[in-house]
């Protein structure tokens, strides 16, 4: 008796689950769908949701008059620029303070996170101004310096939660030995530190693929990413719900799949640690 | 001896570019920010006009944009945060069940925080909202009803339609990795105890919650206090949308007053360091509680 009441919870569960699921996950359902339509059936009353000519024109279209590529490359640029860039200054900083701790390693972490709370309008002015002066507005090499100082508190604060779980005592045998620190570093550390290492890179592309508010302020023609390329499409020409839609559809793709990679680090990630 | 002070002084030499950066990107915006606000600066039409003391700040805040940015603020903020972290929580606990295919689920259900911004803000305005061609237009046809205007007339309840899809897969991925550390003997045996499971929501679980909410609260609110693209490709700040985040880059960028866009910049910042305070409270006693 109690099995069968547990199948009938179980089935229950699992159906309430799997309506829940795919309704939350519709909108992007609905628009992978919408970019296989022309833009007729796009519109259509009612609905397609399956039987329609599918077709590939939309992203054709889109790559032709709007140069895809481009904006896909310079996504591309800055996300895996700024992520590489992180890391390699905020390795050295998570070394120090997870195997190294002073007194104040407490307080520089904490103040470090605190630089992630600047609300970005509040220094908007500043950074733009600044830009226009260095040469750096609608510059690639701008965004990705700009990406990097935004994310770098959280790279930190990963990796150092990463750390330090790594077990002292084998850095230690690794300096009996005689190891010098780059060597302990490169060669022992690393490595251990490797799936740590590998999360805190998912995670921060996420964070720089989608970051839009630098990118909407600081780029135009040249430098724009996807997410300004997509913001392009709010003052529409006619019908585009189709082609709004493949555009979209190849913006979040790549993301989406490195992100259901990612699951678990994201909660210690945006949680600097807090929840694991 | 030695090795250990040569040890130290490395190791001080290791976190230095990164304090030193981070040290930059705080100080020199943030001092050029208070600079500008205590002067009547416009660009475009005459540059720096001289110093105006606290002109700019009390202007910023009696001007008829300012209460209604915070209203919009307000209700953007709190309703996000009400609708994330109830469903979260429901959705947590109905996916900690067992049930078939449980990972998928998951997959489908944290997929909107990887949609960028300017995406779901796009995608929701046209292809759900629009009052002619959009789903939800064609659903409430179906029903005999007329289409809503979604953005014009239901403007700030849209926008938090949207903001709360993208960041429920948050609430609920962080409230389910709490649950899932919970003791499961524990319920077992308030179960056996002939606990309801009412009150084994509220006795063992919500207790348990408790802070991994508190964690969601306080990032959620640093996050939403600044969304930006969602409303700049949507409404463009009209209809009532006008966060305090877009008065601000309005001032700033579309009507070139840098002096009074400043003065607000910085009502932003002392708003965002209020929360920030009660953030850093939690996480600071998580580095406490770690192995020492």
């Amino acid at each position: 008796m109690p099995r069968i009441v547990q199948k009938k919870r179980k089935t229950i569960n699992t159906i309430v689950a799997w309506s829940i699921g795919l309704l939350i996950f519709f909108p992007v359902l609905w628009t992978v769908l919408t970019s296989f339509k022309t833009e007729g059936q796009a519109i259509n009353d009612p609905p397609l949701f399956l039987f329609f000519d599918w077709t590939l024109e939309n992203y054709s279209i889109v790559q032709e008059r709007s140069d895809y590529m481009k904006f896909l490359w310079n996504s591309i640029i800055v996300a895996g620029g700024s992520t590489i860039l992180g890391i390699l200054i905020a390795i050295p900083a998570a070394w120090s303070m997870a195997f190294v701790p002073t007194k104040r390693t407490k307080d520089i972490l904490l103040w470090m996170l605190s630089t992630k709370m600047l609300p970005a309008v509040g220094v908007l002015y500043p950074i733009y101004i600044g830009f226009i002066k260095l040469g750096l507005l609608d510059s690639r090499f701008g965004l990705v310096i700009v990406l990097m100082l935004i994310n770098l508190p959280i790279i930190i604060w990963m990796l150092y939660t990463y750390f330090r779980e790594i077990p002292e005592e084998i850095l230690e045998a690794a300096r009996m030995d005689g190891a010098a620190l780059w060597k302990e570093i490169v060669y022992v550390l690393t490595p251990m530190a490797i799936p740590g290492i590998a999360s805190t890179i998912l995670l921060n592309l996420i964070l720089a693929w989608n970051e839009s508010f630098w990118t909407l302020n600081l780029t135009a023609a040249k430098a724009a990413t996807l997410t300004a390329f997509i913001a392009s499409y709010s003052s529409p020409e006619g019908l585009f719900f189709a082609k709004l839609s493949a555009a979209s559809t190849m913006a979040i793709a790549p993301i989406l799949i490195l992100g259901w990679f990612s699951q678990k680090q994201l909660v210690r990630g945006l949680t600097f640690g807090a929840v694991k | 001896m030695n090795n250990h002070l040569n040890t130290r002084s490395i190791a001080r030499l290791m976190m230095a570019p990164a304090v030193i950066l981070l040290l930059g990107w705080m100080l020199i915006p943030l001092t050029t920010t208070l600079y500008f606000s205590f002067k009547k600066y416009l660009p475009l039409r005459g540059g720096d006009l001289g110093w105006i003391g606290f002109d700019n700040y009390t202007r910023f805040i009696t001007s008829s944009a300012f209460w209604p940015s915070i209203y919009a603020t307000l209700i953007v903020v709190g309703s996000v945060l009400i609708i994330t972290v109830m469903l979260g929580t429901l959705l947590a606990i109905l996916l900690d069940q067992p049930m078939w295919g449980q990972g998928i689920v998951r997959i489908l259900v944290i997929a909107p925080f990887f949609v960028m911004p300017t995406v779901s803000g796009l995608v929701w305005k046209n292809m759900f909202m629009d009052p002619i061609n959009g789903l939800l237009a064609h659903l409430w046809r179906f029903f005999g009803l007329q289409p809503l205007e979604w953005l014009s007339h239901f403007s700030l309840g849209s926008i938090v339609m949207i903001v709360s899809w993208q960041w429920l897969p948050f609430a609920t991925l962080i409230i389910l990795t709490a649950i899932q550390s919970l003791d499961r003997d524990q319920i077992e045996a308030a179960e056996m105890d002939g606990a309801n499971p009412i009150k084994r929501f509220g006795y063992i679980i919500l207790p348990h919650l408790y802070r991994a909410i508190t964690i969601v609260i306080l990032i959620q609110t640093i996050f939403l206090l600044s969304i930006f693209a969602e409303i700049f490709v949507t409404t463009a700040g009209a209809f009532g949308t006008k966060t305090l985040t877009y008065l601000i880059f309005q001032r700033v960028l579309e009507s070139q007053n840098v002096g009074l866009g400043s003065a607000g910049g910085v009502y932003a910042i002392i708003l965002a360091n209020i929360v920030a305070i009660f953030l850093m409270r939690v996480v600071g006693k998580s580095l406490d509680s770690k192995k020492n």
